[in-house]
């Protein structure tokens, strides 16, 4: 052992050690460290265990594969997915009809979004506000409503049971593709998601000042030209934006999927990794569920490199000079239109819904069949298998507080974390350490519903290490849902952090608050307004979660929404029903509730 | 011994080196302002003394503490450090009343009751804030707001008062009434204070002493007027000063009346330069030490009227020689026309020079 070089570099140790320990001075480097970590253990550690578990052999395995060896390495899956008879059912053809779907939808949605984003902001359309407020609701109710809707309507006999209003009316029964499958995936979801488009879209028309439109027309262009060369380009960000969101959310859905396609053995990746897991073929899932975030990423790397930063539009804009487009004697014409459109998004299905909840025998639409027993009716053994009405089955009120106490629970959680998120990465600004956690606070949003949902099943079902396994228990559910709503909590925690200026916090160092203090007293109260939207989006979300929960579902956990599943499953229509409308009434109570608690805090 | 105490500190970020080795102390009950252009790292400095940056290298001391130290691996938190500090936001917190502002440290600090209701009414009464106190910061002016931040300083009593430009954010009338305010607070409380501003003016009308910095670098320490008349660098020649100091390249001859100065489009003697003989160097000469005349009289530097800029109590004129503009400040009007000739003289051992090379002066000027 030779002492010299040894000696020599002793010094830095302490200098490194300094340095260290002074980072650590700071709040937002350990609470940047800590989130982190913690964001870590919710995204991608589970994310790793998916990709491990699809690459051994599963205990299920035994029964189809006799040398199967829990545990051990394999590519069996891989094969059995990609490359084998069974391929083109559980793999290609599922693949095909979601990419189909959801270009559909996205192509659908798209031009709907843009055309009422332009009604409402650009053009003398009268009663234009109200629009405005009406078409962001179809979003607010759960995606698979107009779903239950449609097949009240159009329901043929070839799922037995009662058959839809259309049969009643027409005295014959809808053709299949109408029924079931592609044709109304693609409308009901369009009528879903259409208001990501117009909300992005008008934020993007309203900050277009039309004097560069009039600068256009003075210089002679002719409106064609003034859409295509100054219009068209300002907007498109938000229209690939709006388009990518649509894409992304629709390929991961599940629950309209699985209640219009199903019936006709139409599939998706999203349904084929439901059945896939029911059918007890965890790996078979995992995989689509992994092809499903490759498509995800994908799309929205393709995004980033079309439009790189300019990708999120600002939504609020200034009130700047504008002039609406003159419609003339389309004014009304246009009006009827986007009145019915929201109609039939909202207020039909809904109607249509009430009217099936109060029907005591299905497929009898005489005034003399009306009832409210599904709601507030005793039990009957002759009726649903005497079940009692949803406000006094203690299934569904259970359901309904489990509903609502997971809302608020992940509101208030991924609220809470949203800010922490918020002051860790604005306050870190140009570090690395901020830079990560921005990202990994976005990774959840890469990963579709279903396939989140794959993930923690495959990481929870087993102890790890001290912790028991989480499968069938409640904290799942908030783990999953807190995980798979922070992009959204983390931006509405980072921007609202932006306008809390650091010298307001800085003021309360230099008078000797805490941390803890100076967040309460100062931090908290400044940025709760702020994130509010957050907090309520997280509340939405969580209330009408079906694709991101169904995996992880026990009798015991049950929700409003996985309840409504298993109704329709069982064909009792009136029960889904009802109780897709008192996730609406809480969805929109809370919101309500919300926004004026925040109000008062505001005061 | 001196109040504040800073050796070697240096701040990086990034790959920007905000400040670099910067030394400098601060005598007890001195008025210190650090001025420079923006960017220089005047503000970054002010941030390490109170506690809200951490350094990367050096040492502070205040009051004869260690409040920080690199090599120990030492740092005392902002609050501990018995300095207040007045952001250039302000920063009032504004969800809280003009009272609750001015409470929230007492509190914090855990000060009984009755202290801080006679502690805040102290302070409110000398900033002549009595109405206020159950106003918003968002219902006041900006020159309400920004006595209310000096009070909120006041009510912790510290022994430092920091100050970071807390003057830009007002319109020029109500700069000057609260620069006179400012001016007042220092006197009767006889505070430390260390003051950051990139307004020349607002410098040397406040300081006991200025400190320059350039490029996260000290440049020069000194008391207002030496700054102005003996500028130790071309660049504080240069920075100080409004209009804009004469600056003229040229070259120390020896001539047989004695040692000059031959410049482009002057020539000026320079008797206390012999040692510097056949040096590259560039005088340097205040607007206010030209005089000029209408006419050709003597031998003095001519020259035509270029630009006539009256500014009430002074007059800016502009003269252009041999293809070089000189600024010269004259008191009151004067009555000159563009393009009428004129010439200009050097009032004696007017000019600095400086070393061209270096930047640094090297004459000796007797005053």
């Amino acid at each position: 052992m030779e002492a010299g070089p040894r000696s020599a570099i002793r010094a830095p140790a302490p200098v490194f050690l300094n340095r260290l320990g002074l980072k650590l001075r700071q709040p937002q480097v350990i609470l940047g460290l800590l989130l982190a970590m913690v964001l870590a253990g919710l995204v991608a550690v589970p994310f790793f265990q998916m990709v491990h578990d699809t690459a051994v052999w599963q205990e299920a395995d035994r029964r189809i594969v006799r040398t199967a060896e829990p545990g051990a390495w394999t590519l069996f899956h891989y094969k059995r997915v990609f490359a084998s008879p069974l391929s083109v059912n559980i793999f290609y053809r599922p693949l095909l009809h979601s990419l189909a779907t959801s270009l559909a939808i996205s192509s659908l949605a798209m031009l709907i979004g843009t055309l009422m984003a332009w009604l409402v902001v650009r053009t003398d359309m009268p009663f234009k506000k109200t629009i405005g407020v009406f078409a962001v609701i179809p979003y607010v109710l759960p995606s698979y409503t107009l779903a239950l809707a449609w097949l009240d309507f159009f329901k043929n006999e070839r799922v037995g049971g009662a058959v839809g209003i259309f049969s009643y009316l027409f005295g014959v029964s809808p053709p299949d593709w109408l029924a079931y499958g592609f044709v109304p995936i693609v409308i009901t979801l369009s009528l879903h998601y259409y208001p990501f488009t117009y909300l992005l879209v008008s934020g993007a028309l309203v900050s277009i000042d039309s004097s560069l439109e009039e600068s256009g027309e003075v210089l002679g262009a002719s409106r064609l030209r003034i859409l295509r060369r100054i219009t068209l380009p300002l907007v498109l960000p938000a229209l690939i934006s709006a388009f990518i969101l649509t894409f992304s959310r629709a390929v991961g859905t599940f629950g309209t999927p699985y209640f219009l396609g199903a019936p006709v053995r139409y599939f998706t990746l999203a349904t084929t990794i439901y059945t896939s897991i029911v059918n007890r073929t965890p790996a078979v899932a995992y995989i689509g569920a992994l092809v499903l975030i490759l498509i995800s990423m994908i799309i929205i790397y393709m995004n980033q490199k079309v439009i790189g930063e300019k990708s999120f539009v600002t939504i609020a804009g200034k009130g700047l000079s504008r002039r609406p487009t003159a419609l003339g004697p389309w004014r009304w014409p246009a009006l009827i239109g986007a009145a019915a459109l929201i109609s039939l998004a909202v207020f039909v299905p809904l109607l249509l819904l009430l009217w099936q909840t109060l029907m005591l025998y299905p497929n009898d639409y005489s005034p003399g069949n009306l009832t409210l027993h599904y709601w507030i009716g005793a039990s009957q053994p002759a009726l649903a298998e005497g079940e009692s009405g949803i406000l006094r089955n203690s299934l569904i009120l259970g359901a309904a507080w489990n509903s609502i106490r997971l809302s608020v629970i992940v509101a208030l959680i991924t609220g809470i974390m949203g800010i922490l998120i918020g002051y860790a990465v604005v306050k870190g600004r140009k570090t690395k350490l901020a830079a990560v956690l921005e990202q990994e606070s976005f990774l959840p949003y890469l990963i579709p519903s279903i396939a989140f949902g794959a993930i923690y099943l495959s990481l929870f079902s087993r102890s790890i290490g001290p912790l028991p396994a989480l499968y069938g228990t409640f904290i799942l559910l908030v783990l999953v849902c807190v995980a798979k709503n922070l992009p959204f909590s983390a931006r509405s925690g980072i921007s609202s952090m932006l306008q809390v200026a650091g010298e307001l916090e800085e003021a309360g160092m230099m008078a000797g608050a805490s941390w803890f203090r100076r967040f309460r007293r100062i931090i908290l109260p400044l940025t709760l307004a702020g994130s509010l939207s957050g907090f309520i989006l997280a509340f939405i979300a969580t209330m009408r979660e079906l694709s991101l929960i169904i995996l992880l579902i026990t009798p015991e956990t049950r929700t409003l929404t996985t309840m409504t599943f298993r109704y329709v499953e069982q064909g009792y229509s009136q029960f889904a029903d009802a109780i897709i409308l008192l996730i609406v009434v809480l969805v929109v109570g809370g919101e309500f509730l919300a926004r004026r608690i925040g109000k008062r805090e505001m005061m | 011994m001196a109040l504040i105490e800073i050796e070697g500190l240096t701040k990086r970020f990034g790959a920007v080196t905000a400040v670099s080795g910067l030394s400098l102390s601060v005598e007890a009950g001195e008025f210190l302002t650090l001025l420079g252009p923006s960017g220089c790292g005047k503000t970054t400095v002010l941030r390490m003394i109170a506690g809200l940056e951490i350094p990367d290298d050096g040492e502070i001391r205040i009051g004869g503490r260690t409040v920080f130290s690199f090599r120990r691996g030492l740092f005392v938190s902002p609050g501990e450090r018995g300095v207040g500090l007045v952001f250039q936001s302000y920063a009032l917190w504004p969800h809280m009343s003009v009272r609750q502002n001015l409470a929230f440290g007492l509190e914090t600090r855990k000060a009984a009751p009755e202290e801080i209701k006679r502690r805040i009414a102290e302070a409110l009464a000398y900033m002549r804030l009595e109405e206020m106190e159950n106003r918003y910061p968002q219902q006041m002016s900006g020159g309400q707001q920004q006595r209310v931040a000096l009070a909120r300083m006041l009510v912790a009593r510290p022994g430092v008062f920091l100050m970071d430009e807390p003057l830009s954010n007002l319109d020029a009338k109500l700069r000057i009434e609260m620069r006179a305010e400012i001016k007042r607070l220092h006197r009767e409380v006889q505070a430390t204070t260390v003051y950051v501003t990139h307004d020349q003016t607002e410098a040397l009308t406040l300081s006991s002493r200025v400190a320059i910095m350039d490029r996260g670098r000290l440049v020069q320490v000194a008391p207002p007027r030496e700054i102005y008349r003996r500028p130790g660098s071309l660049f504080v020649a240069d920075f100080i000063g409004s209009p804009t100091i004469n600056l003229i390249p040229g070259r120390i001859v020896r001539k047989e009346e004695g040692v000059f100065f031959a410049g482009d489009a002057l020539s000026l003697p320079a008797p206390a330069l012999a040692a510097q003989v056949g040096a590259e160097v560039t005088a340097a000469v205040r607007p206010e030490d030209i005089r000029i005349e209408p006419g050709e009289s003597g031998g003095a530097a001519r020259g035509d009227v270029y630009a006539v800029l009256p500014a009430g109590a002074e007059t800016i004129i502009q003269v252009r020689r041999e293809g070089r503009v000189f600024n010269v400040r004259v008191m009151g009007d004067a009555s000159l026309e563009i393009g009428e000739r004129v010439c200009m003289h050097f009032l004696p051992e007017a000019a600095v020079f400086f070393h061209r090379e270096s930047g640094i002066r090297i004459d000796e000027r007797r005053e």
